[in-house]
């Protein structure tokens, strides 16, 4: 047996034994037992598969198993975030759906939402991306034997003691980054694996080019393990609890917390999804990127600018005048690399634009740029800060996100995942291609709703809040403001309802590709068919 | 360090950086020498399926 991979993992579970017998908290009792019963799943599966002993060879070809893995896992937390996120959706249009208990309260339940839709679904659409393109580009087996799915199993196990922490009110309050100081460590045990893992499979590659898919990739592991560890710097209150303190404080705290927060959009929501649209688009339209030299400047200007745009985040704050304005230049000229990129996507068509009537996977691609520019657009307009001190606060940010993050992030990977499917199911086509047309127009029109509806409520809301009488005092009580978004949030749960619905469509013809199956439905044609009598 | 220091700094030497960088980024991208290459690395997604 390899001591480089059993003893950590004993180590592990001995640990995990340790946190749960000198717990401080239940919380950490069950997270104890959890690291621990994860160590003994993990040489059971060492010893019973014999990773240890098989040494690949040139025959092996490509690891296409972990990249099945992650197709599965990523298809299972999309439908467990968006799920998530409609029922908190639901509980503010609803609030008796609060259930009046502390673990379904929406404070604990939406970061649960959050963690999941991020760091649970892209996260997972963001390894398993990463690992297929990385051996495709490199034309290079993905390097290592166990450590693969060390990473694939070592982010699922973050993902759990992530998710069920929130709904104990584990948390550390920085938003997107809620785990507790033992979570943090863990994934950075995994996230550095995972570095190795992708810089070794670049460092054995035949390509001699590497391709512009797995730069903006490698930023994105890079710059993730550096805003985690700067971040999540914090001092436990005991070795076996769950509360720890950060080492910033006050104005400080808060801009850390927001260089790190806007840089996991830039470099978790942007770079690493800007890697799937580099390769899976041109695959998908058969095509060459429109201009690989544009993808380069796209690539270096985009990396060099996002890294300054946090301070966006605290206009109007504490923090000093000239930061504010420093995050607002910043967040402007962001503007030109976005479009850039989306201009070098979109064009990448020209000239094929015919290949949108007949092929819904590209139509899915093709959106999720529209939306990435109308985010990226909507994302440097908001940094203004005229712009902000209306915006601020209000649901205009939440459907500015979610434009991003639906439209962007959600059907890109809707995108890759159906490009996928066939390929690592070893089948020749998609169970449906109708399905992917219903899962488009379904997720579109949810898009639209929830967009559409937080624009309208957003604005509404800040207009009230800064509403004066005559006389100087505000025109309107709060309580006044959160009853007028009532319309608005059942059309944004309503939205949900159809993006959900949507990717349980997606699900469903998933399984269904697993299992070699084709749907008897009317194929698509280049020629439109005549109409039946 | 001061504020007025820092603030200085950045007003040039940042400038100046972030300038060079831009244009150092422009010319290797952009350079002639290099239009085979980059058109031939377009074409690395298609090598494999």
């Amino acid at each position: 047996m390899n001591w480089l991979i059993s003893f950590p993992i004993g180590l592990t579970g001995v640990i995990g034994l340790m946190l749960a017998a000198k717990a401080q908290d239940p919380a950490m009792y069950g997270h104890g037992l959890v690291f621990f019963v994860a160590a003994v799943a993990a040489i059971f599966c060492v010893i019973s598969r014999n990773l240890l002993a098989k040494k690949i060879s040139a025959e092996d070809g490509y690891n296409d198993e972990i990249v099945r893995a992650g197709l599965i896992a990523s298809t299972f937390w999309g439908i467990v975030g968006f799920s998530a996120g409609l029922f908190i959706a639901l509980q503010l249009a609803f609030p008796d759906l609060n259930f009046d208990t502390s673990v379904t309260n929406f404070g604990r339940l939406r970061p649960l939402h959050t963690s999941a839709v991020i760091f649970a679904f892209g996260g997972n659409v963001l390894i398993m991306t990463s690992f297929h393109v990385v051996q495709r580009t490199c034309r290079a087996r993905l390097a290592g034997n166990w450590s693969p799915w060390f990473v694939f199993w070592g982010y699922q196990l973050f993902i759990v003691l992530a998710a069920s922490g929130y709904v104990l009110g584990v948390t550390q309050s920085k938003e997107y980054a809620e785990p507790e100081w033992y979570v943090d460590i863990w994934l950075t045990i995994v996230w550095v694996v995972y570095l190795v893992v992708f810089m070794a499979t670049l460092a054995k590659r035949k390509e001699p080019h590497i391709y512009v898919a797995n730069w903006f990739y490698l930023a994105f592991i890079v710059t993730v393990a550096l805003l985690h560890l700067v971040n999540n710097a914090a001092v436990p209150v005991s070795f076996a609890g769950t509360k720890s303190y950060t080492l910033f404080a006050g104005v400080q705290d808060a801009l850390t917390q927001w260089w790190y927060g806007h840089n996991a959009v830039g470099f978790f929501l942007t770079a690493g999804f800007l890697g799937i649209m580099y390769y899976f688009i041109p695959k998908q339209a058969e095509r060459p990127i429109y201009s690989y030299r544009l993808s380069i400047v796209h690539f270096w200007s985009l990396i060099f600018l996002y890294i300054w745009a946090g301070p966006h985040h605290l206009l109007y704050t504490a923090l000093p005048d000239w930061a504010q304005t420093l995050g607002m230049t910043f967040s402007v000229m962001l503007w030109m690399p976005s479009w850039g990129g989306m201009i070098n996507g979109l064009m990448t068509l020209s000239g094929a634009w015919d290949k949108l009537r007949t092929d819904p996977i590209l139509r899915i691609m093709v959106l999720s740029l529209a939306f990435y520019g109308m985010s990226t657009f909507e994302g440097p307009l908001m940094a203004i800060k005229a712009v902000n001190a209306l915006s601020h606060y209000t649901d205009w940010t939440v459907g500015h996100v979610h434009s991003g993050a639906l439209g962007w992030v959600g059907m890109v990977s809707f995108g890759a995942i159906y490009f996928l499917a066939p390929r690592v199911f070893g089948q020749a086509q998609l169970y449906s291609l109708r399905l992917v047309s219903l899962h488009f127009w379904m997720a579109t029109f949810g898009i639209v709703f929830y967009a559409a509806a937080m624009w309208v409520s957003g604005i509404l809301q800040g207009l009230m809040w800064r509403a004066y009488d005559q006389l100087g005092f505000l025109e309107y009580s709060f309580a006044e403001t959160v009853e007028a978004m009532h319309p608005f949030y059942v059309i944004r749960a309503l939205g949900g309802v159809l993006f959900l619905g949507g990717a349980l469509v997606m699900a469903y013809n998933v399984y269904r590709t697993s299992r070699g199956d084709v749907r008897i439905e009317q194929p698509y044609t280049a020629v439109p068919q005549p109409a039946v009598a | 360090m001061n504020y007025e220091t820092l603030a200085h700094f950045a007003h040039t030497w940042g400038l100046v950086y972030l300038v060079v960088l831009f244009a150092g980024v422009l010319f290797y991208a952009l350079r002639p020498s290099a239009r085979a290459k980059f058109e031939d690395a377009a074409q690395i997604p298609f090598k494999e399926d």
